[in-house]
């Protein structure tokens, strides 16, 4: 790693100028993806461009149509914006079962998307969610639904000098919820052998009207299942509508055996998941 | 000499103050391995083999020397002739050549990880960098890592040195076997042809590692004169020692061993990787060289405990006497020979009055680690075997699993595996403990289901050296050679105050380095408060002569009218009769009455005692996702007489909860090319805070008579019940025998799917 | 590579020094400023070893670099007692035996201090679960807790009678 620059730049535009100058140079938010890879050899940027000093980077703002979540913001902060946690309490409780509590402090919901793991924990749950990402680069700003960022393993659709400076999570519907429920083998501190989260809306009458489900680990990249929503909405998430939506989702899978699981586990559970998060996220919503 | 004392009447033994070195320890002052030092020394890096099974053909290492800042190279050629002795590291034999390629490869790699040369460089980063640049000309062989794989008759043998030993005439052996160990009591054939039930299983376990928080560390410096000065944290200085002057050829005494704290062990340090090579370059050099080891290292290229594939056949007659135990297995000890086979035939069925037996053990080479000795080496796998074909054998009797043990338990008098008789042992004790404890009896709530399994450990005495000297205000010290990984310095202190009959606090205990007590072997093998304890106790005593004798002297009496009481002489006789002389005071007047008042002493107590545990274990099983989590764990044990009992508990805890580790999540995963795929913690899953309960601990305090104060080993024993008892508890949870090692979700799910 | 000077704030102490731009916190701590009581355990945030607190936040210091300290408020082990007063954490770890290898001990205790100061009445379930990112081979965690548990209630006792 010779001759490793380390840049902590104020403003968003110098952060792109400076990604986009060296092919080479990572973006820093927490650290907990980027430093592991430098230390194992994994990755060797040439320059690190911490973001963290850029003031609107760490806010979370709430404006009338949707959640502005800077991507320096640690997931244990989160927590601390109620908002947030009414409306959206998957995609907080997601982003906090990254690692431990040590690593929370410090990692990202926009780090743990661009590090394009298969089994990113807070991606399930931001697709579920309808999140979009803020990408800035040398010509300005884009919007890209989350999905859209992650192309294959350690792999993502940003551009030369481009980085996600926020993540936007639209307001909650009324009669909205969601969860997220991943398999590990212990209680915390694995990557998950398989994740999903689940946003659905349902009516007075109970009537589901709006359904995203989504699988992490089970494939290259995190799965949308259209087919699983789509068996939900217009349902009262009944039993037949639930065997229906986990029936899609295990079609859906794409997964891989490897050492923290096999094909068939994954295609199991990935339906008890699903049917868990959206049972948690209808009772969520009736309370909504 | 070993007369213990009444029981009950202890003041010290039995307490459970602050440890001596606690204060240093929560502050981070403590000086592990991993802290030293040393003014202008180098860092280590070493290079490591990619592959499984490797000819070395060429080490090119001119790019890495032309590094700036690097001072010395080694390979494999600059280690020295030696001549191929076995030797004890720990409890497990070891060859020294065999000892000395694991350290270094010499034409030969034979697994992922294998260190083939070594850098000592100004800093860490250019000596990183310039182990990229040593260029290795390898020749990649055909490999064998999964135990079936390499003991199969026609597996491509890793080595053509390997010969099967124990073979009986005309019998054949395997190609990556390396010993067949057979015991045979009674006629094992007729008794389980004769028996009313019987029982059978195959278990399987993976090699699993000891997973200290702390990796190996050491510096080394090699002076002008010869002399090799060593800082470490190991299990036992004097081994490090020992086994660093074999390794490289030198006389033992021109080696010193400073012993630093030590995060963890486990048996894992009680053997040696870096030392030697931080001396060759030190030599090289002129300077100290410092190896850390990074976590992948320690799991690439340290441990494992053995993986076992176990075949196993109970039979019992009516009334529920086990009449034949017949069992073969085969343990991996990676790459080099030793791996507990003896171990794990001595603790199949020890535990038991069977009297008609045949084990079989084998011992299997593969392309991994060197083995290296995880607490009890040997008797946990094979133990797993036995205790979880124990329980299916009282399911099948619809007998009680206690009640079926109590009928079997070995009892005192009975023949040990050693040949000698038991004596004061309790395993009865404790299984009666376990069916009295309310965790027998609770009811079990949905998707839970309970396992209790029993479990012993041979122990040991050996040798010990400690002295014991006196400062003039009364101070006593005790000065030792058993590094302190558990509390055994508050335990010397707790067992130097008792014999003295002074307060604890009075008592301060050091660990000196090789060149400042005499030999010691290592902590490890529960032997350090048996066997260092006698040590103690009796160079206290050899002070508390010195100071009859010197009390005796001031009251002008003889001897004989001198006892000594609590932290006082007594004078018996003469004009002087009923007066006392404390010990500050004739401390106090030491040199008047003839000088320093010190006492060093070897000692080798071989009357240690097997010690044995009962686990009862309930889990809870998510029956959709496979998960399995603790609900409750109690831990019984025979432990003798607990000097300090918070540290017999925590003993009993820690093992327990490194048992549930083995049996749920802990496995060496090696990818198709024999690479190890989970080098770390985040893969190599051992027990995290919130998966475990509270471990409920039993303290059975049956005195051994071969102990001053009645001291059981108890490191080892909590570490064998747990996987039966775990896997006992998932195969009734799950309505299926669970015999395969880690009891992973998958498996779980797919047990309860019909797979 | 050059070095990066860095001016950073170091248990209420204002501290500097040099490090390379990939060199982490830990290795800032441990070798330029010789402050050994943060351990290595395993490089990789899998095992707490390394815990110390970045303006008033727990983190793994193994997972932050060494420039990032720059301005920022770090606390670590030795600066957890003051002067020879002992923390009520770090008491009740001794007197509950919550150590015996001793290695883990500083992560367990920084993290510890940092979860009874957000959260002083903490559940066994909270206090384990706050606790997951702290690897121990010894004691298997009973002793850890009771002493975490212990300094919670001596803690809100010293609350109530202050």
């Amino acid at each position: 790693m010779a001759n490793l620059a380390f840049h902590a730049p104020d403003t968003v535009k110098e952060a792109t100028e400076l990604l986009a100058a060296n092919k080479g140079a990572r973006p820093l938010a927490g650290g907990t993806d980027l430093i592991v890879q430098m230390q194992s050899g994994r990755m060797a940027p040439e320059a690190i461009v911490d973001i963290k000093r850029i003031a609107s980077l760490g806010e979370i703002r709430e404006e009338a149509d949707h959640f502005a979540v800077g991507a320096a913001v640690a997931c244990t902060a989160l927590k601390d914006n109620k908002a947030l946690v009414d409306e959206w309490p998957g995609v907080v409780e997601a982003a906090n079962l990254i690692g431990s509590v040590q690593v929370r402090n410090r990692a990202t919901m926009a780090g743990n998307l661009c590090n394009a793991s298969p089994a990113a924990d807070s991606v399930p749950a931001l697709v579920a969610a309808g999140a979009t990402a803020i990408v800035a680069g040398p010509s300005g700003e884009r919007e890209v639904p989350v999905e859209q960022i992650p192309t294959g393993q350690g792999q993502t659709s940003l551009g030369d000098g481009e980085f996600v400076s926020e993540i936007r999570i639209p307001r909650q519907q009324k009669g909205g919820s969601d969860a997220y429920l991943r398999s590990i083998p212990r209680t915390e501190m694995d990557i998950a052998v398989v994740g999903a989260g689940a946003s659905v809306t349902v009516d007075g009458s109970g009537t589901c009207t709006a359904a995203r489900v989504a699988i992490g680990a089970a494939a290259p990249t995190v799965l949308l299942v259209e087919d699983a929503g789509k068996a939900l909405v217009g349902s009262k998430l009944d039993d037949g509508a639930i065997a229906k939506m986990m029936e899609a989702v295990s079609a859906a899978c794409k997964p891989i055996d490897d050492k923290r699981g096999t094909v068939a586990y994954r295609k199991t559970t990935a339906g008890v998941l699903a049917k868990r998060v959206v049972e948690i996220a209808r009772q969520r919503a009736g309370e909504n | 000499m070993n007369a213990p004392e009444p029981k009950g009447s202890f003041k010290q033994v039995g307490t459970r103050p602050i440890r001596p070195d606690g204060v240093e320890k929560v502050t981070g002052k403590a000086i592990f391995g991993t802290d030293y030092k040393a003014a202008n020394m180098l860092h280590g890096a070493i290079v490591r083999c990619p592959h499984p099974h490797a000819r070395i053909k060429s080490i090119d290492t001119s790019k890495a020397e032309a590094v700036p800042g690097v001072k010395a190279v080694v390979t494999g050629a600059d280690f020295p002739a030696i001549d191929d002795v076995m030797v004890r590291t720990g409890e497990v034999a070891s060859s020294t050549l065999d000892l000395a390629i694991n350290i270094m490869a010499k034409d030969t790699a034979y697994y992922d990880g294998h260190a083939v040369a070594a850098i000592a460089a100004l800093t860490r980063q250019a000596a990183i960098e310039a182990a990229r640049l040593i260029e290795v000309d390898y020749e990649v062989l055909p490999h064998v890592i999964d135990i079936n794989d390499a003991f199969a008759a026609d597996a491509p043998k890793i080595k053509e040195s390997i010969e099967t030993a124990g073979l009986a005439e005309g019998e054949e052996g395997r190609p990556n076997a390396s010993l067949k160990f057979p015991s045979v009591k009674g006629d094992p054939d007729a008794a389980m042809a004769g028996a009313a039930h019987k029982v059978s299983g195959h278990y399987s376990l993976k090699p699993v590692h000891q997973g200290y928080i702390e990796p190996h560390a050491a510096v080394a410096t090699w002076k002008a004169d010869g002399k090799l000065d060593i800082w470490c944290s190991s299990q036992g200085a004097f081994d490090v020692r020992g086994l660093t002057a074999g390794v490289l050829h030198l006389d033992i005494g021109s080696i010193r061993v400073m012993p630093l704290e030590i995060g963890g062990g486990f048996g894992g340090k009680t053997t040696i990787y870096l030392e030697p090579v931080a001396a060759l370059l030190s030599k090289k050099s002129g300077r100290p060289v410092r190896f850390v080891m990074t976590r992948e290292e320690v799991f690439r290229a340290t441990g494992p405990a053995a993986g076992g594939e176990i075949d196993i056949t109970l039979g019992a007659d009516a009334d529920g006497n086990i009449v034949a135990a017949d069992i073969e297995f085969q343990y991996s000890s990676g790459a080099f020979a030793g791996a507990d086979t003896w171990a794990g035939v001595m603790h199949s069925v020890n535990h038991y009055a069977i009297e008609n037996f045949k084990v079989v053990g084998w011992n299997v080479l593969c392309n991994m680690p060197k083995h290296a000795a995880y607490r009890a080496p040997g008797a946990p796998q094979i133990n797993f075997a036995v205790e979880s074909a124990v329980n299916d054998l009282a399911d099948k009797m619809g007998m009680d699993p206690i009640d079926l043990r109590l009928k079997n338990a070995v009892k005192p008098g009975a023949t040990g595996p050693m040949g000698n008789q038991l004596g004061e042992i309790g395993l009865v004790e404790c299984l009666e403990a376990a069916k009295a404890h309310p965790h027998y009896s609770a009811p079990l709530g949905p998707n839970q289901a309970r396992g209790v399994a029993c479990g012993s450990w041979m122990n040991y005495g050996g040798p010990s050296t400690a002295a014991v000297s006196l400062a003039d205000d009364g101070s006593v010290l005790v000065t030792e050679g058993n590094p302190d990984i558990g509390g055994s310095r508050a335990s010397m202190a707790l067992m130097a105050a008792e014999t003295f009959g002074i307060p604890y606090e009075k008592v301060s205990v050091t660990i000196a380095d090789t060149s400042s007590i005499g030999y010691s072997m290592v902590t490890g093998g529960s032997r350090t408060t048996y066997a260092t304890g006698i040590a103690v106790i009796e160079a206290s005593k050899g002070v508390i002569e010195i100071l009859r004798d010197r009390a005796a002297k001031m009251w002008e009496c003889d001897v004989s009218e001198v006892e000594w009481g609590e932290g006082e002489a007594i004078c018996t006789g003469g004009e002087n009769k009923g007066k006392t002389f404390p010990l500050t005071e004739i401390a106090a007047k030491a040199g008047a009455t003839g000088g320093p008042i010190a006492f060093e002493n070897g000692v080798n107590p071989l009357q240690h005692l097997p010690g044995y545990g009962v686990h009862i274990c309930d889990v809870e099983v998510d029956k959709e996702t496979g998960n399995v989590s603790i609900a409750r764990y109690t831990a019984v044990q025979d432990v003798g007489k607990a000097i300090h009992p918070s540290y017999v508990e925590g003993q009993m805890q820690g093992g327990a909860v490194q048992g549930i580790g083995w049996a749920l999540n802990e496995a060496y995963i090696y990818n198709k090319d024999g690479r190890l795929d989970n080098a770390g913690f985040l893969d190599y899953r051992i027990p995290v805070a919130s998966d475990m309960p509270m471990i409920d601990t039993v303290m059975v305090e049956k005195a051994n008579p071969g102990h001053p104060y009645g001291v059981k080993g108890v490191g080892e024993v909590p570490i064998v019940p747990p996987l039966a008892a775990v896997g006992t508890a998932v195969s009734r949870a799950v309505g299926k025998p669970m015999r395969s090692l880690p009891i992973t979700p998958d498996k779980v799910q797919a047990s309860l799917n019909g797979g | 590579m050059s070095r990066i000077h860095v001016t950073t704030t170091v248990n209420g102490d204002a501290r500097e020094y040099l490090c390379s731009p990939n060199q982490t916190l830990l290795d800032a701590l441990r070798d330029e400023l010789g402050m050994t009581g943060s351990k290595e355990g395993c490089g990789s945030g899998d095992c707490g070893a390394c815990t110390v607190v970045l303006d008033g936040e727990m983190v793994c210091s193994c997972l932050v670099l060494a420039g990032e300290a720059e301005g920022r408020r770090v606390d670590t082990i030795e600066g957890v007692a003051e002067g020879s007063d002992l923390h009520p954490v770090q008491q009740k770890f001794l007197e509950n035996a919550a150590l015996q290898c001793g290695f883990c001990t500083p992560g367990f205790i920084v993290a510890s201090k940092a979860l009874l100061e957000k959260n002083p009445n903490p559940t066994e379930t909270e206090v384990r679960y706050w606790l997951a990112g702290n690897l121990c081979r010894c004691t298997g965690y009973d002793k850890i807790v009771r002493a975490v548990m212990d300094a919670a209630a001596e803690l809100r006792q010293e609350r109530t009678a202050a």
